[in-house]
């Protein structure tokens, strides 16, 4: 059987912490929890991730790479803006439907305990890769003459507050059909709202 | 009879569509007696001149240096001449051709007045379809909004010392404008940590992101050779109209087009994804020092 080298052994702890922080709580999630979960000793846990509060930040930086890659890839396409749109809808559903703890992390741990997050992830510092690449799906979509231009919040609130918004819905388990029903009408409903009037 | 060495080259100045604004800079030249020492003025529209200008529209003459100011107007008359017809004949016959200021490099402000048939002597905005296109060798355009005076003399300079003007591909010199009009830009600091200008005149903030400036995409070295020798647009808080580049005029001088308040202009060479990583992670910081007014900041408290 192959080694499992150390950068695969950082994936496995990333994940494992992952489901642990948005299933438990960040607080109560300890490293020991976490070292078993990944089946290695406290020690060696240590080797990878310094204290509790760098592992929570490099999940957060993780998330948004990982975000910020998959929105690069449908930017990158010649496609319509409202295309873009029903596309980086459908990521984030897929994803959360199929990762739920990434967004579930995002969202309950990253936006609910600004203290851990305040010294070194502050503002664009860990969400940088994610936010980017929706400067540059908003900067591109008024560009092409597809969108109005408006104040970049405006709109950035609008799309990201909507879907996790839905998927918060999701994971209470409140919506009464799966994520991949609303696609449509929710990637339609945004569109509608930033295009060219 | 004057030797060989004695025999000073000759210039003809001559203006199509203008405002006069280059001959004016010019006049501002420090030490502009000692450059005009080494050439002849055989005309010019303000210099003590030795030819009257029957004799230069009569095209028998020929010079050394024929420098345009203006944008060219193929149906314009000067003395009832076409200036077509005296552009023509002294372009052919110099040695150097110089198109003085944004309007005589690429059209500028005056194509604006007949745009389907004004242009520069070379180029049209950025496409090489000007009238001087069988003598495009000779050309060296020096753009500007006006010249900065010091700009043609390094040029007549480099002529008369018989020295080689290597130029870039819109035939602008590359010692005067390879560099951007941010370089040297005492503004730079705000620029880096994305502190915006709260309006013009201010000593403190970036004109870049709401007040139009277009230095980091500007070919100029308007912050490294100085105005009047003190200053720059940008150092007393007016934006960079990017004045030497083909685009110019550009529409709302005043004002950075933005696209969902993201620059739609990003500095030159630099992704804008690149960008905006950076400028995202750089606003995250606020910088106390550079936020208020400089007199302001005490570093005792």
């Amino acid at each position: 059987m192959a080694r499992i080298t150390k950068e695969e052994r950082k994936t496995n702890i990333i994940s494992a912490a992952l489901k642990l922080f948005s299933e438990k709580g960040f607080y109560i999630t300890t490293i020991p929890d976490i070292a078993e979960k990944v089946g290695m000793s406290v020690g060696n846990f240590y080797n990878y991730f310094t204290s509790k509060d760098i592992l929570a930040k490099e999940l957060v930086m993780y998330i948004s790479e990982y975000l910020g890659e998959s929105i690069r890839k449908i930017n990158d396409q010649d496609i319509t803006t409202e295309k873009k749109t029903y596309e980086i809808v459908s990521m984030y559903f897929n994803m959360a439907d199929e990762r739920p703890e990434m967004i579930e992390y995002f969202l309950r741990v990253y936006l609910s305990n600004r203290e851990v997050f305040g010294d070194g992830c502050e503002g664009m510092i860990c969400v940088s890769p994610f936010v980017t690449e929706m400067m540059m799906f908003f900067n591109d979509g008024v560009e092409s003459g597809d969108l109005h231009d408006q104040d970049f919040f405006s709109a950035f609130g609008l799309f990201m507050g909507y879907l996790g918004g839905m998927v918060f819905l999701f994971g209470e388990k409140i919506l009464p059909e799966p994520l991949e029903w609303y696609k449509e009408s929710i990637s339609q409903n945004i569109y509608n709202a930033l295009k060219t009037r | 009879m004057p030797s060989k060495q004695d025999k000073k080259p000759s210039i003809i100045w001559f203006q199509g569509v203008t405002c006069n604004g280059n001959t004016h800079s010019f006049l501002n030249l420090e030490n502009l007696d000692k450059l005009l020492n080494k050439f002849e003025i055989l005309s010019h529209p303000s210099l003590p001149s030795t030819k009257d200008f029957d004799t230069i529209t009569n095209c028998t003459l020929v010079c050394d240096i024929f420098i345009f100011e203006g944008t060219y107007d193929p149906l314009m008359k000067r003395n009832d001449v076409l200036i077509s017809k005296v552009v023509e004949h002294y372009a052919k016959n110099a040695k150097y051709v110089i198109a003085l200021g944004s309007c005589a490099s690429f059209g500028g402000m005056f194509k604006a007045s007949a745009p389907h048939r004004n242009s520069g002597l070379l180029f049209n905005e950025q496409e090489k379809s000007g009238p001087l296109l069988n003598v495009q060798t000779k050309i060296i355009n020096i753009s500007g909004c006006p010249i900065h005076p010091e700009w043609l003399a390094y040029t007549l300079s480099m002529i008369e010392k018989e020295r080689e003007v290597e130029i870039d591909d819109l035939h602008r010199p590359i010692e005067l404008y390879s560099t951007l009009a941010h370089h040297g830009c005492t503004r730079n600091e705000y620029f880096e940590w994305k502190v915006d200008a709260d309006g013009f005149g201010e000593k403190e903030g970036c004109l870049y992101y709401k007040q139009g400036c277009r230095a980091p995409m500007t070919h100029a070295s308007c912050n490294k050779i100085l105005w009047n020798g003190v200053s720059s647009k940008t150092r007393v808080g007016t934006p960079c109209f990017g004045c030497t580049e083909p685009d110019f005029p550009r529409q709302n001088l005043f004002s950075t087009k933005t696209n969902m308040s993201i620059p739609e202009d990003v500095p030159l060479g630099v992704p804008k994804r690149s960008y905006l990583t950076m400028a995202g992670i750089a606003k995250t910081f606020h910088i106390n020092r550079l936020e208020g007014k400089l007199i302001d900041y005490k570093t005792t408290d």
